[in-house]
């Protein structure tokens, strides 16, 4: 128990700090500036837009979506596609009849689940990662940057490193984000996808719009919720300085009279 | 309500007197909303209006969730979902429940700990700390079934890990773990006793409420001087306190507002700061997280569970003595709920005469020393159970069972207290007067346009 304690005296000093150190230089995130961010930031409609084009042009391919429904495409804080578009879009997607066979979607079926077993559903992946954790695990640095779910996704898809390795008869690439070797190959390269709105489709540019589509796939109530955030802000506060002045004169004459007496 | 003299109820209208005949409860009513209360009440004493109003929260937002949410282990991932995204401000109801325990036991350790500091555990308020614990014990236990409901991974293995700490008892623990997970590992059977207790215990704790309340209002508050309110009189009686309405209820108020600007800004631009990023993921029985980390309010205790491994020498001890009996694990199952037992323990473990730490020169330098011993057990145990993290939690956790066994104890004897004013009246004056000096000196300070 002493030697404990001396130990941990020392190494509180020095070895407590490296280590930490040391884990945070496994991962690489970049933090991406997102239009969402901040207690006003919301969703940028032309880059959800370009977002669920990266989506199905690439990620659809092995990935599902299960819990997005495909009518909410139309929503005005989120991608806000025409009835019409979604329509179409749904058209193009097969979900089971439930007899055994497959039919066109439509805007109350939900995104198809993923079709590859090793692929993770990412209707909420942008809430299941966080980008940033320290220092020292106290996660300050989220108060100030945000959780980092999507910076994490951006920086995966642009962090592989080119490094491959065998094992087991399948291939692992490196992926900097992860901090080590994963399944998933890269798949995002530039001018892979083509954008109708004109922008440069960028490895970059396509891995940070995918991000902003996930994270509203997460969490399509964000602009809502912040507008209910700020308006209980406000509320809250003209309650709080009523309250005070109510307080202050009440009290008043009771501290009078102790002052005084 | 008996105990400090003041006015009761008496009913004036036919009808009034009609009732109070038959069942009191305008009355009962009044004398609660009106009964006296100490003058000089600091700023600390807010939270037990703010743990009232956390109760009303978690069972209103509760009960409206319950009518979208699937106990079901296939469903009820996707039922927080659909909450989520088809619910009318189901995203705002769930965010506020999640928050809301965040809040909830924010406020008890800071109700716990003024109670500490101030000695409002000591005679005659022994019944009031002991029914607290055990509203803590359950809100700790209904907190942890909530956690659970979201079936997702860190709720499946939080169960894992959790319901395991039984299954360290010698002998008996894994009957004990199967008969509580309702069968030999988390799953439906699981979910859905936890869903049924977590809807029942908070009732539990409201009935525990009311007798926390009904006991402080036999004894009195405690206040930051200490000393109890003269009885002799009404008149002495009223020069020590005001009613609880207006004066108090006006000044828990404004407290409360302030204190839910926070928790709604929390809840509207942050909701899940406070919650793990792998409760997203849904429950998978063959993926165990990379780390198992409880919600942030367990933290000190679980950072007490994992200190004690095989190699530190009250462990080898233990296990020598019991003859094998005792194992680590079964040590830090021990240690965490001997951690919180210790706590309840303070009325008798406190030898002091005098109550509130304000007049215990030495008292206070160990009381602060916990406070920051409780934030690095939290931080500790949100950390890796390994190297540096585990020496950390062994020292804290050392410090506090020495801070309720030996510190407290000893202080008694060995300090030399200040003395205390010797009326509520005394102190709430000399308060005011303090404060308006400073005021004035303040200012003084400014200069003259």
């Amino acid at each position: 128990m002493i030697r404990n304690l001396a130990l941990s005296a020392l190494t509180i000093l020095s070895l407590g700090a490296t280590q930490a150190l040391a884990a945070g230089e496994a991962t690489h995130i970049t933090d991406y500036a997102f239009s969402f961010e901040g207690p006003f930031g919301t969703y940028d409609t032309a880059q959800l837009q370009r977002g669920l084009q990266v989506y199905t042009e690439v990620c659809s391919a092995c990935h599902g979506l299960q819990h997005v429904a495909l009518r909410s495409l139309s929503d005005a804080a989120g991608p806000a596609l025409s009835d019409e578009s979604v329509r179409t879009y749904a058209a193009s997607i097969e979900v089971p009849d439930g007899e055994g066979g497959y039919r066109a979607a439509a805007g109350p079926d939900h995104f198809p689940q993923s079709s590859n077993e090793q692929a993770p559903d990412l209707s909420l992946m942008a809430k299941a990662r966080a980008g940033f954790h320290g220092p020292y695990g106290l996660g300050i640095n989220q108060l100030m940057r945000g959780i980092g779910g999507p910076e994490y996704i951006a920086s995966f898809l642009t962090g592989f490193t080119g490094e491959e390795v065998e094992q087991g008869g399948s291939i692992f690439y490196e992926n900097s984000a992860f901090g080590g070797n994963v399944a998933m190959n890269p798949v995002l390269f530039e001018g892979g996808v083509e954008y109708s709105d004109g922008t440069v489709a960028t490895e970059v540019q396509q891995a940070q719009d995918v991000a902003a589509f996930l994270m509203w796939a997460a969490e399509p109530n964000l602009p809502h919720r912040k507008q209910w955030g700020f308006l209980g802000v406000v509320f809250l506060t003209l309650l709080a300085s009523l309250l005070y002045l109510t307080n202050k004169r009440l009290w008043a004459p009771v501290k009078s009279a102790a002052k005084n007496g | 309500m008996s105990g400090i003299p003041h006015d009761h109820y008496e009913p004036k209208t036919g009808i009034e007197k009609w009732l109070h005949r038959r069942l009191p409860i305008v009355g009962l009513l009044y004398d609660t909303l009106m009964i006296p209360t100490p003058k000089n009440l600091n700023w600390w004493w807010i939270w037990g209006i703010v743990l009232a109003f956390c109760l009303v929260l978690q069972i209103v937002t509760g009960i409206v969730l319950v009518m979208h949410y699937t106990p079901s282990a296939d469903l009820a991932f996707a039922s927080v979902e659909h909450i989520m995204r088809n619910v009318n401000g189901g995203y705002m109801l769930r965010y506020i429940h999640a928050n809301g325990a965040s809040l909830f036991f924010f406020a008890v350790y800071i109700h716990i700990f003024r109670g500490l500091y101030y000695g409002s555990y000591k005679a005659p308020r022994e019944v009031t700390w002991i029914i607290g614990m055990l509203i803590y014990l359950m809100m700790m236990a209904t907190g942890f079934m909530g956690y659970v409901l979201p079936w997702g991974q860190m709720s499946f293995w939080g169960a894992t890990v959790i319901t395991g700490l039984f299954g360290a008892i010698p002998g008996i623990g894994e009957p004990i773990q199967q008969w509580l997970l309702g069968g030999p590992a988390v799953g439906n059977p699981t979910l859905t006793r936890f869903f049924s207790l977590h809807y029942l215990l908070p009732f539990v704790i409201a009935a525990l409420v009311i007798l926390h309340v009904w006991a402080f209002h036999t004894t009195g508050n405690n206040n930051p001087a200490g000393v109890e309110v003269r009885r002799t009189s009404k008149q002495d009686a009223e020069k020590d306190t005001l009613p609880f309405w207006p004066y108090f209820v006006i000044k828990d108020l404004f407290a409360l507002v302030l204190v839910l600007l926070a928790f709604w800004a929390v809840v509207g631009f942050m909701p899940n700061f406070l919650g793990h990023p792998d409760n997203y993921t849904p429950a998978n029985p063959l993926v165990t997280p990379a780390h198992i980390v409880p919600e942030w309010y367990y933290l000190p205790f679980y950072a007490i569970l994992r200190a004690f491994t095989a190699d530190v020498w009250v462990v080898i001890a233990a296990n020598w003595l019991s003859f094998g009996i005792i194992d680590a694990k079964f040590f830090g199952v021990l240690a965490m709920f001997g951690a919180i037992f210790v706590l309840a323990l303070t009325p008798w473990l406190d030898t002091s005469s005098v109550r509130s730490g304000r007049y215990r020169p030495m008292f206070r330098w160990y009381f602060w020393l916990l406070v920051v011993d409780f934030v690095v057990l939290m931080w500790a145990g949100a950390m890796p159970a390994e190297g540096i993290y585990t020496n950390i939690s062994l020292i804290g956790s050392a410090y506090w069972f020495g801070y309720f066994l030996v510190v407290l104890p000893l202080l008694g004897v060995l300090e030399r207290p200040t003395t205390p004013p010797t009326t509520i009246e005394a102190d709430f004056k000399a308060t005011v007067k303090a404060k308006a000096a400073k005021g004035k000196v303040a200012a003084a300070k400014i200069p003259a346009e």
